[in-house]
């Protein structure tokens, strides 16, 4: 039973994380006024749902907690008026909260924080008071409705205890952990009952099966005959648009079912009876509504306007595959406070729209904070059932433990080296190329490549739970600098390798609250320079060319090149007299222990500067680059691998090794015979090279596998290019190929090698080195080649 | 001779010299520069021929680089540099020993693999005092078998980092 315990509680967090996430996304909607009217219901379903599994493992704080602000959330959806921002603001700080109580939880560790969350309790509780209460005919308060969710998961917990009291008992007067308890909220449901279910108009279901429901063995009468067992219906059948018999095509599907059924039946069961004939018929389900009666009782009086629920023929027409409206749902007047957010939706559920929206979403305009699966025009999913998410996503996933996709990854690796050794022997063996082993060998190369292709996707991951995460930082980055702060998320979709994701977190977050704190400028500096006192910060991804670009922008006061530019010669990192281009003292930033802020700051300003951010990107094997405008903002790219299983390299050879330089390095290639390379004493030469003087690096000697050449005749020169400007030129004997490599860690068995960033094998078996140019790099200052 | 003895050791099968017995350690011995040494058989994976090497820069000497063992980089130690005994130039007639270091593969070079042998852990003796530093930094102990001095190689000394922390 411990299992099946903890197996449960895993499946609550992994499910947390989902409504953690549904519930920032709602918020975030909701602050930027972009909310439809689910999006409020949504956040409170998020909330519900987190206090619901947490009662059910006795979770108490986290129970407690949420249950207040699952309180407040449930009195500002049944506002009429949308929620003052200062609500939401406390809304977001509470979902923060809940989010670090649920971390807690998952850890078992002690509640963090417990002064803030008595605080964020007090501020949530004052707010229920303030905010209006109103009737809730549709639905049972929380407590109620999540009572027998305890008891259901008791059963498999402790079925010894007799639930319900891990959680304060309904209708709000629980207040434990306050001191001074508020109020009593009296629930309305006390006073005014919620009308009986006679007094409800049915349930209107709509039925009108296409051909391919038939064709996949459905049978409308099971469908009619399940839907009976749930309780009364009234069923009518249209055959209206039956065509006259010598004109009827025998398989075609031309009847259509009208079903009212009882209004006591709840949602979520009514729509599963459909569930599997989803995208096989044109389902109609109104669900039943109190409030006026002209509203609810013929929905299609509401819907000639070609919103799918019209009752003409053509628009009923078998095998006619109706375009989904994703907006029918807000047609209606939901101003009733029925909890039920899908009054109205039209089957099947807009996947047409969805997918075009995720595809877009990467690149195109930036919606804010608005997930692609669940855009601002289309109702979010009714029920956080994973079903329906991946339904109406379109997507469907497993969980896989991590140690088994790398090991795919591992052997899909070998595959694709073992298959470069075959074409070496065969290309030895001096085989025709048109034989048949070359031209199997050639299918082979491209199916090993697709293999390698699709298992390096499964470990991509979407960034958009790590923007949430910087959307939090950014946010309490604000509150602690007294500047207003608006988050702007573009292509959070976009898929990284998870490790990756994983370890942008510290340089991002810190990229982040460098733009608030050295970014923006205060609010009224801000008045004066004419723009808006909120300060925005762009946080967007998107894929560009075989790499991750992930940028950070903001609207500050861009940097101030002289400030910086005099600090970094007080600090002796700039020659006094050396003159630098805005680019160049723009990456003075990047330079360690740079800090251009006078009094260090209590948020970003500790020690730890931009250097470390970007030593962490380059560990990716990423870039980072910075470019400034004054007065309009700073932008920081950092443009990253895919994946940190494969590289894009050029193989060259050295002293007989061979070795693998990364490409996106390489700027150019060279014969030096014609090129000049200059001695600079000591061994050192330089190249004159395109209006800039670039360091040679004799590889060979650097490495200590011969000693310095004498003259680079008959040999080549690779041109690299690093963050910064910095540039050299690494003498190589020859230039083999151009190829992707499978990297494999030298640390694993060994250790980190000085100038070497991994290794690689070779078609032939062996293993090559793979250059870590930033090393070669770091030797050389900065605007080391800019003198012209 | 090497050859055989080396599949012999790779199939598995006990050497008909060397009886296991409860108590007895069983070890792989081999010889490097002459010398005898042994090494405890469960952190032997392998042993294979010599293969080229893929040289790694600003390495210590001793280290004659990386191979490719199945797709995962392993480097090779020459064991005669690191105990001391002059460098070796390997051959088609070296053999590198796969041995699991805590965590880590690490291939050993060595002249020959002689034997498996049961080792009596009440034979084995410390290091004479009078024994170079070099030599007592890797030898854990001594033992007498059949007329040959076996040393105890301490394999968690061999490589620089275990090296370092061990410092």
């Amino acid at each position: 039973m411990s299992v099946d315990t903890e197996s449960f509680r895993a499946g609550f967090f992994e499910e947390c994380d989902d409504l953690l996430e549904a519930l920032q996304d709602g918020l975030s909607l909701l602050l930027a006024r972009q909310e439809t009217e689910d999006t409020i219901h949504a956040v409170f379903r998020a909330v519900h749902s987190i206090k619901g599994g947490a009662g059910a493992f006795r979770l108490d704080a986290l129970v407690d907690f949420a249950h207040r602000f699952e309180t407040l959330l449930d009195r500002l959806r049944s506002a009429t008026a949308p929620p003052e921002l200062a609500t939401l603001a406390l809304c977001q700080r509470a979902g923060d909260h809940l989010a670090d109580l649920v971390a807690a939880a998952r850890t078992d560790g002690d509640s963090p924080a417990p002064e803030v969350s008595a605080q964020l309790q007090a501020l949530l509780d004052a707010s229920i008071v303030a905010a209006p209460a109103h009737p809730q005919p549709g639905e049972a308060p929380g407590g109620a409705t999540f009572m027998p969710l305890v008891l259901d998961l008791d059963l498999a917990v402790a079925p010894a205890t007799p639930s319900a009291d891990a959680f304060s008992p309904p209708h709000g007067q629980g207040t434990p952990a306050i001191a001074a308890p508020a109020p009593p909220v009296p629930h309305d449901d006390t006073t005014h009952p919620p009308p009986a279910a006679a007094e409800l108009p049915p349930h209107r279901v709509r039925l009108v099966p296409r051909t391919g429901f038939y064709e996949a063995g459905h049978d409308p009468g099971i469908l009619i005959a399940a839907l009976a067992e749930l309780g009364p219906i009234d069923t009518r059948l249209d055959a209206a648009a039956l065509p006259p018999l010598d004109r009827a095509e025998p398989e075609a599907s031309h009847l259509a079912w009208d079903i009212r059924a009882d209004p006591a039946i709840p949602e979520p069961a009514l729509r599963e009876v459909f569930e599997f004939v989803e995208g096989l018929c044109t389902l109609e389900i109104v669900i039943a509504q109190p409030g006026p009666p002209d509203a609810t009782a013929d929905p299609r009086h509401r819907a000639p306007q070609g919103s799918g629920m019209a009752a003409s023929p053509q628009g009923l027409h078998p095998g006619q595959r109706r375009p989904a409206e994703p907006s029918s749902g807000r047609e209606y007047p939901t101003a009733q406070t029925e909890a039920a957010p899908q009054e109205v939706s039209a089957a099947p559920p807009p996947r047409t729209a969805s997918a075009a929206d995720r595809s877009s979403a990467p690149e195109t305009e930036g919606h804010i904070h608005s997930p692609p699966d669940a855009p601002a025009s289309e109702p979010a999913p009714a029920f956080f059932d994973r079903r329906r998410l991946a339904r109406e996503g379109g997507t469907q996933s497993i969980r896989v433990d991590l140690d088994r996709v790398d090991r795919l990854i591992n052997l899909v690796g070998e595959l694709v080296i073992k298959e470069a050794m075959l074409s070496q022997s065969i290309a030895r063996a001096g085989l025709p190329r048109e034989s048949d082993v070359v031209a199997g060998l050639e299918g082979l190369k491209q199916l090993a490549g697709e293999i390698q292709e699709g298992v390096m996707a499964i470990r991509a991951q979407p960034l958009k739970p790590l923007f949430q995460r910087m959307s939090r930082i950014l946010r309490e980055a604000g509150e602690a600098t007294g500047k207003q702060v608006r988050l702007v998320m573009q292509g959070e979709q976009t898929e990284v390798d998870k490790t990756v994701i994983e370890r942008l977190v510290d340089p991002l977050t810190h990229m982040l609250r460098n733009a608030v704190d050295h970014g923006l400028e205060t609010p009224a500096a801000r008045r004066a320079a004419g723009k808006p006192e909120e300060g925005s910060v762009i946080l967007s991804a998107a894929h560009r060319s075989g790499r991750v670009l992930i940028e950070v922008c903001d609207d500050g006061g861009g940097i101030d090149r002289m400030t910086v530019l005099a600090r970094a010669r007080a600090r002796g990192l700039v020659p006094e007299h050396a003159e630098l281009t805005p680019a160049e003292i723009d990456a003075l930033l990047f330079l360690p222990g740079f800090s251009s802020r006078e009094e260090v700051s209590a948020l970003s300003g500790r020690g730890v500067g931009l250097d470390v951010v970007r030593r962490e990107i380059q560990a990716l094997g990423g870039r980072v680059t910075i470019a400034s405008e004054p007065g309009c903002g700073t932008s920081f790219s950092i443009s990253l691998p895919l994946t940190l299983a494969v590289l894009e390299g050029m193989v060259v050879d050295l002293a007989g090794q061979t070795l693998v330089i990364p490409i996106g390095a390489v700027q150019e290639t060279l014969q030096p015979s014609g090129l000049r390379l200059h001695p600079l004493g000591g061994g050192a030469q330089v190249l004159h090279n395109r209006g800039g003087i670039l360091p040679v690096v004799d590889l060979g000697a650097t490495f200590g596998f011969r000693p310095a050449l004498s003259s680079p005749e008959g040999r080549v020169l690779v041109v690299l290019e690093t963050d910064a400007n910095r540039r050299c030129a690494l003498l190589v004997d020859g230039i083999h190929d151009q190829r992707q490599v499978v990297i494999k860690s030298l640390e694993d068995n060994f250790a980190r090698i000085e100038g070497i960033a991994a290794a690689t094998i070779l078609g032939d078996g062996r293993i090559a080195l793979i250059v870590d140019p930033d090393a070669l790099l770091t030797a050389a200052p900065p605007g080391f080649d800019a003198v012209a | 001779m090497t050859e055989t003895r080396n599949t012999h050791i790779l199939s598995g099968a006990g050497h008909p010299h060397a009886p296991p017995t409860e108590a007895a350690d069983e070890v792989v011995a081999f010889s490097v520069s002459g010398q005898d040494f042994c090494i405890d058989i469960m952190a032997v994976r392998e042993i294979r021929g010599w293969t080229e090497t893929t040289i790694l820069p600003h390495a210590q000497s001793y280290v004659k680089g990386v191979i490719n063992l199945r797709g995962a980089v392993v480097p090779v130690v020459d064991l005669s540099d690191r105990l001391g005994l002059g460098t070796v130039s390997p051959g088609a007639r070296h053999v590198i020993i796969i041995t699991q270091i805590g965590q880590r593969i690490v291939g050993l070079l060595a002249d020959v693999v002689t034997d498996i042998l049961a080792l009596d852990p009440a034979s084995v003796q410390p290091v004479p005092e009078i024994a170079a530093e070099t030599a007592r930094a890797f030898i854990s102990g001594v033992a007498s078998v059949e007329g040959r001095m076996l040393r105890r190689i301490d394999l968690t000394r061999i490589l620089p980092q275990a090296e370092a922390r061990a410092a």
